[in-house]
């Protein structure tokens, strides 16, 4: 088996007495959608602050490995690194969108770093410098492939803020993608949407995994979405890993149904 | 009219029952001004000669509770919804007020005022169902909403090289006067700073209270350059704007993770602390005398003096002109006026750069700005520093054109009116900035002779500004990049 793209190792997290993770470990490839789950509390979104460096882990070593052969070790990059040199992008449970500038312009701030490359640090964009120029049309570009890819190209040059709540989801997704991610984490994408809306967000993360490669680490509670695309779902209980496998064998699984699926485990079957 | 008939026939009673409700709500409310004036304005007590006399003054109240009467009958009329009354009411007033002898110009202006108001209100309600048609039909068609916009960007582009134009032109006007030029100069710098601070509240959305410490660095930098060192203007001016910057980064580095009310705090005590170093180090800046006789700006070596020294020619002697102190006011007014111009042009540039992006970006929200990889101590940095450069560039520009520098000149006041003008302006608008510059500075100079009630008029100002445009002059942000419009429609 070649090296995973996410290998999380006894990760754990201690606010003051609360042990909010004890010890996890899983991990995520590329190309492939690996869903977290648990009930409200479990832990679900420190993992992923930890992941994305909002949280210093307590203990654990994360390590992603891009598909060059670099790996970096994530608890010790700055936050911001994180997406920069290592190349995870993330969502936000709430959305984070920037809400008074144009759509377009979201997706320009998040390629920052490459356009601020080219604009020489600002000084060679004051003068209108031809290479920046270019590099502008090319960011465009690549914000109008990911428009397109989620349907929100009419709206492009209106503030994010006033776009309905479905378009500001996909929008986060667009942004976090505009980053050039070798992981993508996705913090309950699916929250809020209405079904025809969630089917066409599976289209799109199944469309990010197979045409674009990256690895996509999932939190979400619409099981519909969870059982249908995920390749591998690991399930937390109170900060501890609980079970980890293939859709199938979790629906299956007795312990993650007592303490989430439910007995009934209606939502689960009618995916 | 019978208590059943209003509900058996609402069509025909409803235009009459506002009607009356207004007039009833007026008839109340000028009850009450009568209550309150009588005794108030009705009855003065005058000294006459050891003994309180009394003056009956009963006609001006009558006449006040008139105008009390129509003001509110407008202002009621307009709430329930019959805007073209008021309207009227609002015109009436206005004629009256200008037409009708008035015992006392107070009266006569506040019968105008309210009259203003009432039209104003009028015309806003007016406007704005417009609008809120507009934006109906724009659901509709879109083409409508485009063709909005385009008109709205056309008036704010035509405004401005409106303003632009009345500036370049001022100085060869026939009423520019020394008085003129220097109020303009100060309405100019001020625009200036406010323009810099833009950058750092409005864009970069952090709030700066101490802003006028650059202002400071950058006069101090010029005054002991140019006394103790014999550095002229031209060569003083990027030393001060570097050395403001570095200010700048000193102060931004440990508020690096503050936001909001305590990077406010923090701000202002930095603000402080350059003044009262200034104020204290007397050996090095003078302390409370300042600097004075700082050598004043030349024209590219040829000085502002009726008599130059041995050996150098002034500025009129240079063009065969008769000397005339105005000519001094007249280059200073061009060189801030340039001055300002390079600080407007680089914001607008900056703004469409990644950098401006990101600071807008760390405004809106920093956490999401972390996690799509900006590093947001650079940008505030960069924020913070191209800021305090500017106002660096204005603090030598001050100091040159008032030859003296003390710390007074450097109060919070100072940093409050900078950031009133940019809030006023409506944050991260340039055109708005400039407005609010002219009419903050202006309006102040204009009532002068109110001497310390001014400040009053000023209070007044801001609040009406803000109860009618909670967001400033011009909120309105246009986005800096565009892609479903052609090229020839960026703004």
């Amino acid at each position: 088996m070649t090296t995973p793209l996410l290998l999380v190792e006894h990760l754990t997290m201690r606010f003051g007495g609360l042990v909010a993770i004890n010890d996890v470990s899983f991990e995520a490839r590329a190309g492939r959608i690996t869903a977290v789950i648990g009930p409200n509390g479990a832990g679900k979104t420190t993992v992923f602050n930890c992941l994305t460096g909002f949280y210093k882990p307590t203990v654990g070593r994360l390590t992603l490995t891009r598909k060059d052969g670099k790996s970096f070790l994530l608890e010790r990059l700055d936050d911001f690194r994180i997406t920069k040199t290592a190349g995870v992008a993330r969502t936000f449970q709430n959305i984070r969108l920037f809400a008074g500038m144009s759509v377009l312009e979201n997706l320009l701030v998040a390629q920052h770093n490459a356009l601020m490359r080219a604009s020489g640090m600002s000084l060679l964009g004051l003068v209108g410098w031809p290479g920046y120029r270019a590099a502008e049309r090319e960011a465009v570009e690549k914000a109008r492939f990911w428009l397109e890819r989620t349907r929100l190209m009419p709206r492009a040059d209106e503030p994010a803020g006033s776009l309905p709540y479905g378009d500001q989801r996909r929008l986060e997704i667009a942004r976090a993608m505009c980053t050039d991610p070798a992981l993508l984490c996705l913090d309950e994408p699916a929250a809020g949407l209405n079904p025809r809306e969630s089917a066409e967000l599976n289209e799109l993360l199944l469309m990010i995994r197979n045409e674009y490669g990256a690895g996509i680490l999932l939190i979400e509670h619409d099981m519909s979405v969870v059982m249908g695309i995920s390749d591998h779902i690991v399930v937390l209980d109170y900060g501890r890993k609980i079970a980890e496998g293939t859709p199938a064998e979790i629906r299956a699984n007795p312990d993650v149904i007592r303490a989430y699926l439910g007995e009934d485990d209606m939502e689960g079957s009618a995916a | 009219m019978s208590v059943a008939a209003p509900a058996l026939t609402p069509s025909t009673a409803s235009p009459a029952t506002p009607v009356l409700a207004a007039l009833k709500d007026a008839a109340l409310v000028a009850l009450i001004a009568m209550i309150l004036a009588g005794p108030i304005v009705g009855l003065q007590t005058y000294d006459s000669g050891g003994q309180l006399s009394l003056n009956m003054r009963f006609s001006e109240v009558a006449i006040g509770i008139v105008v009390v009467f129509f003001g509110r009958l407008g202002l009621a009329l307009a709430e329930r919804g019959l805007q073209p009354a008021a309207f009227g009411v609002g015109a009436l007033l206005i004629v009256a007020g200008i037409a009708l002898p008035w015992p006392t110009g107070l009266l006569q202006v506040l019968a105008i005022a309210a009259g203003v108001g009432l039209v104003l209100r009028g015309l806003v309600s007016v406007y704005g169902a417009r609008r809120h048609k507009a934006a109906l039909a724009a659901a509709v068609a879109e083409s409508d909403d485009e063709k909005s916009e385009r008109l709205r960007r056309l008036i704010t582009r035509g405004l401005g090289f409106l303003l632009l134009a009345a500036a370049v032109l001022l100085p060869m006007m026939p009423f520019a006067n020394s008085y003129i030029m220097d109020t303009a100069i100060r309405v100019l710098t001020y625009m200036m700073l406010a323009w810099g601070l833009n950058i750092v509240v409005g864009l970069a959305g952090l709030l700066d209270l101490g802003y006028v410490a650059f202002y400071a660095v950058g006069a101090y930098t010029y005054a002991i350059l140019s006394k103790e060192h014999g550095f002229d203007f031209w060569e003083a001016l990027p030393i001060s704007g570097m050395l403001a910057a570095s200010f700048g980064i000193m102060l931004g580095f440990p508020v690096l993770r503050l936001r909001g009310d305590y990077l406010a705090i923090v701000t202002l005590g930095f603000g402080e602390i350059i003044r009262i170093v200034l104020l204290n180090w007397a050996s090095f800046s003078g302390g409370p005398n300042g600097i004075g006789s700082i050598p004043r700006l030349t024209f590219f070596g040829h000085p502002f003096v009726r008599n130059p020294p041995e050996g150098v020619t002034a500025f009129h002697q240079l063009f065969g002109l008769d000397f005339s102190p105005l000519h001094r006011s007249i280059f200073f007014f061009y060189l801030i006026l340039v001055l300002a111009l390079v600080v407007n042009v680089f914001t607008i540039r900056i703004r469409r750069l990644p950098v401006g992006r990101a600071w807008e970006a760390l405004r809106e929200d920093e956490i999401a700005c972390r996690a799509l990889g900006i590093n947001p101590t650079n940008t505030k940095l960069t924020a913070f520093a191209i800021g305090a450069m500017f106002a660096g560039f204005a603090g030598s520009f001050f100091a040159t054109t008032q030859s003296f520098v003390s710390p007074e000149s450097f109060t919070f006041l100072e940093s409050a009116m900078i950031l009133a003008i940019v809030v006023l302006g409506g944050m991260g608008s340039q055109l708005g900035v400039a407005m609010a510059a002219i009419l903050v500075i202006g309006l102040t100079e204009a009532f002068r002779s109110l001497a310390e009630y001014r400040m009053l008029v000023f209070g007044l100002g801001m609040v009406l500004i803000m109860v009618w445009r909670p967001r400033g002059l011009l909120s309105h942000r246009d986005p800096t990049i565009f892609i479903n419009r052609r090229k020839g429609a960026r703004a």
